[in-house]
């Protein structure tokens, strides 16, 4: 293992703020890749006897016998536990501070959801284990449906999408088969020219052509524009809402109302629902089809990039195209016989067996009165029987293997228990204060493109900043400095040099305040001393990477020095 | 609610701050007609103690004490204790995707060691930081082939997962993409070899076959090789049981590989999250989808990781990208890579070799039996195999049931031709006992009168 002792060169760079400083002289600082620290013989294994004969394995295999075994680390466990440790403490991270990188909603991860997915009999239950010893689970992904389509005001919903852009892709798939059942298939995705890059690469998989839409001087859809370029080749229109810019289509409806008109339909990509749950559906206001990032609305962990969970939601008309295959419930005492035989004695009687009597308590104030105008959703077993239909000859078929990732959907679940309908609501209404908060602070300082009310984000540009050489690139640099992960670099594409903050409802008043305080910091900085914002930053383990050299030489790969 | 980090006080100053009179201000652009003016109905909030009552009560509805020889896709192999103390580390769980090289670098490294581990697996040059899982990874790579040969076909072998084939046939759907299925020489289990060659044109972009392949059979890869390249078709090989490659050959004669690594170290989680995987050769990397991990320098000459060639990717090229894939299942690779240094290099033969062993020394005693037989010998397997009863499975699995043993699954459901087959799996968590246990319920066939 080579190690450089040399550490504390960063340090050595002026103008950090002074609390940064730091001693870095242990080799935490310098993990190596697991391939330097391998040593033949050392393992982390052990393998209990074998209890069946041993084979001759390489008779048995023939000419498809390894022979050469891949040349994978050797190390013992507590030098694993320490290079996991060591790598992770170089990462930032939602549980270390404020992380407002606009879009992706980084918000508290529970820990209980972390506990609940890894109860033994959801997180070992095999895929195809027969459906009567699935019940649980498949509950789980009937409670979870039903809440998702209350909260987006939908008709019906597939968990299977893995994230958000495969969600788009299975959206988008549903609205050409529709189209195709109603005799055109049509030709072309409108897409606006603030959305997400995955909006126009899901409707060019889909065999469309993307027609950029121009928005208008308040950063939304402009209707005349709009009228104009919808015709009868138009499959639909993917609306973020609220939009990239964190604004809210006021005119949502007569958006709606104008693709109906030509047969077209609004798709809504659902990235930014954190500023929509509880307050307003989209089903409620016209929008035909829809995916949810669980990931980001609903707070399943974002694990360094994923796994995610894109549910596609749609209205009643759209239902019979829905990925194979999809979860319904049969009727106490229905004859079934999918699995291996009879299983009438498996079905359930509509009771609440198996679950605590609290989740029957109606939901009542602390004042004794009733809250909502409606029942609250049974939490127990609603009787009958859960199964997966196959035989949906309109499907669009399937969109992965098995039926989702069921894991998250534990955990997003458990989310919407936890808060419950006033804690939804309060979470976002939270996200839109802490976004708007934000925005006051900092509006002074930083150009605000788009005067528009705003949601749950807020977008700044760097104009004033970019006339002493500093680019949003160089502030989201310095704020590491300042102890806060970037928010997002220079998207939406509408707004040039573009600084994309979402603080989500986690962020204390306290922690915004340290926000606030560090950009209007660096704000100065830009004016006194651009020269430290575009170097930054000063405070990290490694400077700033040649991104170029990466890409013009790819190492993708560790290989041992020639000897 | 207990996630929010805000009394009502602050709610109250901060409004005042921003100038608004009350939260409604701030929605005031929504149209009242579409404001929801009611509670959601859904579950009241729920103590974190109610929560785990919940769960913990779904998860007995399960029936967790049951044995099963299920295999088909998602395996069930032991998992390191480690793996789940490292991931839930907040470090790695709460952050996301590694723009931001500075303060990333331990995803970064993580991810570069994946590259580089499933790179040796399987015998390719390049691996890319994942997939969502391998049927939407064998989609992808049919896509990228079809990308590099600029050819619209392709030839599809029966024996790749029927759920991976129906994926690939969503993916194509829209695409004018015509694909020709190849069926599988009885004996063996294998890929027809011959009506392969026959499949395959100059206008075929690639052949997608399985190995292990779904029946458990190792494709003879070389062959298959051969053939793709001598009319200039790409090969890609689909991994679903990535274990096997301990002691299964690596498809090195392939150019893509689509791997689910859901055996190294993922919970069964009834099918997902898993965690899919390309590789391919170093000459057809900028037509591959997804995120890249890749070595430099910063500044001061020290090495560091960065997410590279994004040029390739919808958020830089956006209807022009190779895909529209974003967000990965980075977390999953991270339990993989972490699965791949506690076995290492001796331990993942050791393992290979006790998987193995399991599924022969079961496939044998299964089949032993009267009235059973092994189906496709002529052929070396991992630790799938496929077994033919007298009885029908129906009637013999809820025996096996009674006994709270899972026993194979039906191929009928997807090969109606394989009447009474169905596909059995012992990994090396699969005990002696359970095995012989499961014979002996098989042999007790009801005497028909």
């Amino acid at each position: 293992m080579t190690m450089n002792l040399d550490t504390n060169k960063a340090e050595a760079k002026p103008g950090g703020p002074h609390t940064l400083g730091k001693v870095r002289t242990h080799p935490t600082q310098n993990e190596a890749l697991m391939f330097e620290k391998s040593a033949p013989g050392k393992r982390a294994y052990k393998l209990p006897p074998l209890d069946v004969p041993a084979v001759d394995f390489s008779s048995c295999l023939g000419k498809a016998y390894r022979q050469t075994p891949a040349q994978l680390p050797e190390l013992s466990e507590i030098e694993i536990i320490r290079h996991f440790t060591r790598l992770s403490t170089w990462n930032y991270a939602i549980d270390l501070g404020m992380y407002p990188l606009g879009s992706c909603t980084m918000k508290y991860n529970p820990r209980v959801n972390e506990f609940v997915a890894r109860i033994e009999g959801l997180a070992e239950a095999h895929p195809y284990r027969p459906e009567s010893l699935a019940q649980g689970i498949l509950e789980i992904y009937d409670l979870l449906q039903r809440c998702l389509l209350e909260i987006t005001g939908m008709d019906a919903i597939t968990l299977q999408p893995a994230a958000g852009a495969h969600g788009e892709f299975t959206g988008i798939l549903l609205t050409r088969a529709w189209h195709e059942s109603q005799g055109n298939p049509r030709t072309k995705i409108l897409v606006p020219d603030s959305a997400h890059g995955t909006n126009p690469a899901t409707a060019a998989i889909v065999g469309y052509t993307v027609e950029n839409i121009k928005s208008n001087a308040d950063g939304g859809i402009d209707l005349e524009g709009l009228a104009r370029q919808v015709d009868e080749n138009t499959a639909a229109l993917m609306l973020t809402n609220p939009s990239t810019l964190g604004v809210f289509e006021d005119e949502i409806h007569k958006i709606a109302d104008i693709l109906h008109a030509k047969g077209a339909l609004l798709y809504m990509d659902g990235a930014n629902m954190n500023a929509l749950v509880g307050k307003v559906r989209p089903g409620d206001f016209g929008v035909d089809v829809m995916h949810l990032n669980l990931h980001k609305t609903f707070s399943t962990p974002h694990g360094g990039g994923g796994p995610g969970s894109g549910p596609v939601a749609c209205k009643k008309f759209l239902e019979p195209f829905l990925p194979i295959p999809v979860l319904v419930r049969d009727e106490y005492g229905a004859k079934h016989c999918t699995d291996a035989g009879d299983w009438e004695d498996t079905n359930a009687e509509p009771t609440a067996d198996g679950c605590p009597p609290l989740f029957r308590a109606p939901v009542l104030k602390p004042d004794g009165e009733r809250v909502g105008d409606s029942e609250p959703m049974p939490l127990h077993p609603l009787g009958g029987r859960l199964r997966w239909e196959y035989n949906r000859p309109h499907s669009v078929g399937r969109v992965r293997a098995f039926y989702g990732n069921t894991g998250m959907f534990i955990r997003a679940l458990a989310y919407i228990l936890a808060n419950g309908p006033d804690g939804l609501r309060q979470t976002t209404e939270d996200a839109v204060l802490n976004a708007n908060y934000i925005r006051k602070k900092l509006e002074d300082l930083y150009e605000l493109p788009y005067k528009t009310p705003s949601m749950h984000e807020v977008v700044f540009s760097d104009r004033r900043q970019a006339a002493h050489g500093v680019k949003t690139g160089d502030i989201a640099k310095r704020l590491i400095d300042y102890g806060f992960h970037p928010y997002t670099v220079s998207f939406p594409l509408i707004v040039h040099g573009a600084l994309m903050i979402e603080p989500t409802e986690s962020e204390s008043r306290e922690e915004l305040d340290l926000f606030v305080e560090a950009m209007r910091s660096i704000a100065r900085e830009a004016e006194e001393n651009p020269e430290l914002v575009k170097t930054a930053p000063h405070s990290t383990r490694v400077s700033r990477l040649d991104e170029v050299q990466a890409a013009r030489k790819p190492i993708l790969r560790w290989k041992p020095e020639k000897q | 609610m207990r996630y929010l980090p805000k009394s009502d006080d602050e709610r109250r100053q901060m409004l005042a701050e921003i100038g608004a009179r009350s939260i409604d201000d701030l929605f005031a652009i929504i149209p009242a007609e579409y404001r929801l003016g009611r509670d959601l109905n859904v579950p009241r909030q729920q103590a974190e103690s109610e929560i785990i009552a919940y769960f913990r009560a779904a998860g007995q509805k399960n029936a967790t004490d049951y044995a099963s020889f299920l295999g088909a896709g998602a395996y069930r192999h032991y998992r390191p204790v480690i793996i789940d103390s490292l991931v839930q580390r907040g470090e790695f769980l709460t952050s996301y995707t590694p723009y931001q090289a500075e303060i990333t670098q331990g995803t970064l490294q993580a991810i570069f060691e994946f590259q580089t581990m499933i790179a040796e697996l399987t015998g390719m040059d390049v691996a890319n930081a994942s997939m969502y899982d391998g049927s939407t990874g064998a989609a992808e790579a049919v896509l990228m082939a079809m990308r590099v040969t600029g050819r619209q076909k392709a030839v599809v072998a029966a024996t790749v997962h029927p759920e991976y084939r129906e994926v690939l046939h969503t993916y194509l759907r829209y695409r004018e993409m015509p694909t020709a299925l190849v069926g599988y020489h009885n004996e063996t289990g294998r890929v027809d070899l011959e009506a392969l060659a026959a499949a395959v044109s100059s206008e075929t972009a690639a052949i997608l076959v399985q190995s292990p392949n779904f029946f458990g059979v190792i494709e003879d890869i070389p062959a298959i090789a051969e053939i793709a390249h001598a009319k200039g078709a790409l090969l890609i090989v689909s991994i679903a049981e990535a274990v096997s490659l301990g002691i299964v050959r690596p498809p090195v004669e392939a150019d893509i590989v689509s791997m689910e690594a859901q055996s190294f170290g993922v919970a069964l989680s009834y099918g997902g999250p898993f965690c899919g995987v390309i590789a391919a050769r170093e000459q057809f990397v900028r037509q591959m989808p997804g995120r890249l991990a890749g070595q430099t320098v910063d500044g001061a000459g020290n090495r560091g990781f960065v997410l590279t060639l994004a040029t390739r990717e919808q958020h830089i090229r956006r209807e022009k990208a190779t895909s529209n894939i974003c967000t990965n299942q980075a977390l999953v690779a991270l339990m993989a890579t972490i699965f791949l240094a506690v076995y290492g290099k001796e331990g993942m033969r050791e393992l290979a070799e006790h998987n193995l062993a399991k599924a022969d020394y079961a496939a044998k005693t299964l089949s032993a039996l009267s009235g059973t037989k092994l189906r496709f010998k002529g052929a070396p397997r991992f630790h799938e195999f496929v077994l033919q009863t007298d009885e029908a499975p129906a009637a013999w699995s809820r025996r096996l049931l009674d006994n709270k043993i899972v026993g194979g699954i039906e191929l009928s459901r997807w090969y109606p031709e394989l009447r009474n087959c169905t596909l059995w799996c012992a990994t090396e968590v699969m005990p002696r006992e359970t095995i012989d246990a499961a014979a002996k319920v098989l042999a007790a066939a009801p005497v028909e009168a």
